[in-house]
């Protein structure tokens, strides 16, 4: 068991530590999302509508900056050791996911100590449920990272990917305009796109305006995904290579 | 403790092992000289299950096949790399602490191991330093030390001294011979660095991807009956073919050099300076280097 959970634990607790050591970080991941907030929802006289797409964003900036790391440390960093330690490729799959998620979770508890200012009134108990919904997404976004950054060679590989797939999956997520009044292919790209699932759990939990699919399945897509994202993660890292791995 | 036998691996069409056999045995500090793509880091990474071969052959490491029980080989085997592996946002102590964890090591018995390694490799004063802040040198024992934590019968090192400055160099080198001498570990090491390789109880030569030589250090010298003699001229092949004419002796031209094997070479400088005056630039002379039999045997030169 502990030659499971160890090199696990031990992962995760890296990521918190080093992350604890560049606290810099914080600022560059929750300022921008929120700067671009500030002046959507200002301009546009609406900070509630844009708030959840905003927290989206910095949860996905923060798991993309955790993940792209993956391409460095595998070629000169910590994972070259771990890929030659008898450790399970799945455990060390977990811990990095699991640590990378926890960050993007603290910065997304950032985020939402705006959300007055989007109107939000929520009770403490409700907060915590509000923390849940931020925490899966934060796994899920995670996981997608890592299957992206996994079979990557180049941090602008990377790059390329998030300005092509993540920042348009974010765009027709519901986090800028809602279902109802999207234009019939868009609909159906928001239906299909499981960040739009993310979106709207926020929603429900926050109580805000356009929560849209409902709260049920909100939840069984946002998780469901984020499950089968660790799945192929982990199957992807224990894959025998005639390629260098690192 | 090493056997490799007619081990190939090509990435897409070309072939960066070809056939490869030898053996290390145990308490052997085992070098493989080469050229930078002459094939050792691709051995490197298949004898440290990185990879796996992709054209035929087996290697086996403390006893276990590194393509059908990598897991096994793992548990044995301690890997420093040519490029970091440290955590540098975390002290030496933390980097060693995971390290231990990765091994499924914890407790009283980790804390036990990470004493030891950082004795041995005079790390005890800077345990609570943050890696950024240590010296090119001081970053390599510590890799060291994270390699030993398990007690592992293999350590593989690949181009270990590679940035460090001749002092640091040589520190490293007495730290590993002190590791065969105390722990009776197995060493298998990279280098294209001669003085560490001459440093190898035995080595093999590798060049694209086949080994061109093997033996002690003495023995691959001896391949050179005599001395070298390095001639620079302007005009390197016509220097050698009149070479060739006049005395009978075979010479390579490389890198506008002759190089001339030769038994009492003093002798010889005095004649062929004086056969050819003024078409030789300079004249040197000196024992024969694993760099002259890589010379021998390959025609290329190993930096």
């Amino acid at each position: 068991m502990s030659s499971f959970f160890l090199p696990a634990a031990t992962l995760w607790q890296r990521e918190l530590v080093r992350f604890w050591r560049q606290k810099s970080r914080v600022l560059g991941v929750v300022a921008s999302p929120l700067v671009f907030w500030l002046l959507i929802g200002y301009g546009s006289n609406d900070l509630a509508r844009f708030y959840s797409g905003a927290l989206v964003l910095t949860v996905m900036f923060s798991a993309i900056f955790s993940t792209i790391s993956i391409i460095e440390d595998r070629r000169e960093g910590f994972l070259l050791s771990m890929l030659v330690s008898p450790a399970p490729r799945t455990s060390m799959v977990l811990g990095k996911i699991l640590g990378a998620a926890t960050l993007a979770w603290i910065q997304g508890l950032i985020f939402l100590a705006f959300a007055p200012l989007a109107g939000v009134r929520i009770s403490p108990a409700e907060i915590v449920v509000v923390a849940g919904a931020v925490f899966l997404i934060s796994f899920t976004l995670t996981g997608m990272g890592f299957v992206i950054a996994w079979k990557m060679d180049s941090t602008s590989g990377f790059h390329a990917i998030m300005n092509l797939l993540l920042v348009p999956m974010w765009m027709v997520s519901g986090s800028l305009f809602p279902m109802t009044t999207a234009h019939g292919w868009i609909r159906a790209l928001m239906w299909v796109n499981p960040l739009t699932y993310s979106i709207s759990l926020l929603n429900y939990t926050l109580r805000l305006p356009n929560a849209m699919p409902g709260a049920w399945a909100s939840v069984a897509v946002t998780a469901g995904f984020g499950l089968l994202l660790l799945l192929v993660s982990g199957m992807m890292a224990a894959q025998k290579s005639t390629r260098s791995a690192a | 403790m090493i056997e490799v036998q007619e081990l190939t691996h090509r990435y897409g069409d070309r072939v960066a092992l070809s056939k490869i056999s030898f053996d290390v045995k145990a308490g052997e500090i085992f070098g493989l000289l080469g050229p930078n793509g002459g094939g050792k880091s691709t051995l490197f990474r298949i004898l440290s299950t990185m990879m796996v071969p992709s054209g035929g052959g087996r290697a086996i490491v403390a006893g276990h096949d590194v393509e059908r029980e990598p897991a096994e080989v793992r548990r044995h085997v301690g890997v420093v790399f040519q490029t970091q592996s440290l955590d540098k946002a975390l002290t030496v102590e933390e980097n060693l602490r995971s390290q231990g964890h990765l091994h499924g090591l914890s407790g009283a018995k980790l804390r036990e191991r990470m004493e030891y390694a950082m004795q041995q490799l005079g790390l005890a004063d800077r345990r609570k330093d943050l890696v950024d802040t240590l010296s090119g040198g001081l970053r390599r024992r510590v890799e060291i030390a994270k390699a030993l934590l398990h007690r592992p019968k293999v350590l593989l090192m690949d181009e270990a001294s590679t940035g460090l400055d001749p002092a640091a160099r040589r520190d490293l080198s007495r730290h590993v011979e002190n590791l065969r001498s105390n722990e009776g570990v197995t060493i298998l090491l990279t280098t294209h660095i001669l003085e560490e390789a001459d440093r190898c109880d035995r080595l093999v030569l590798l060049h694209q991807g086949q080994i061109v030589a093997h033996g002690t250090p003495g023995e691959l010298r001896s391949r050179i009956g005599g001395d070298v003699v390095v001639l620079e001229a302007g005009d390197t092949a016509a220097l050698a073919a009149r070479i060739q004419q006049r005395f009978g002796l075979e010479s390579k031209v490389m890198d506008g050099q002759v190089r001339v094997e030769i038994e009492n070479g003093h002798r010889f400088i005095t004649e062929v300076v004086e056969a050819f005056p003024g078409a030789i630039d300079s004249v040197g002379l000196h024992k024969p280097t694993l760099e002259d039999v890589f010379v021998r045997e390959t025609g290329a030169s190993i930096e």
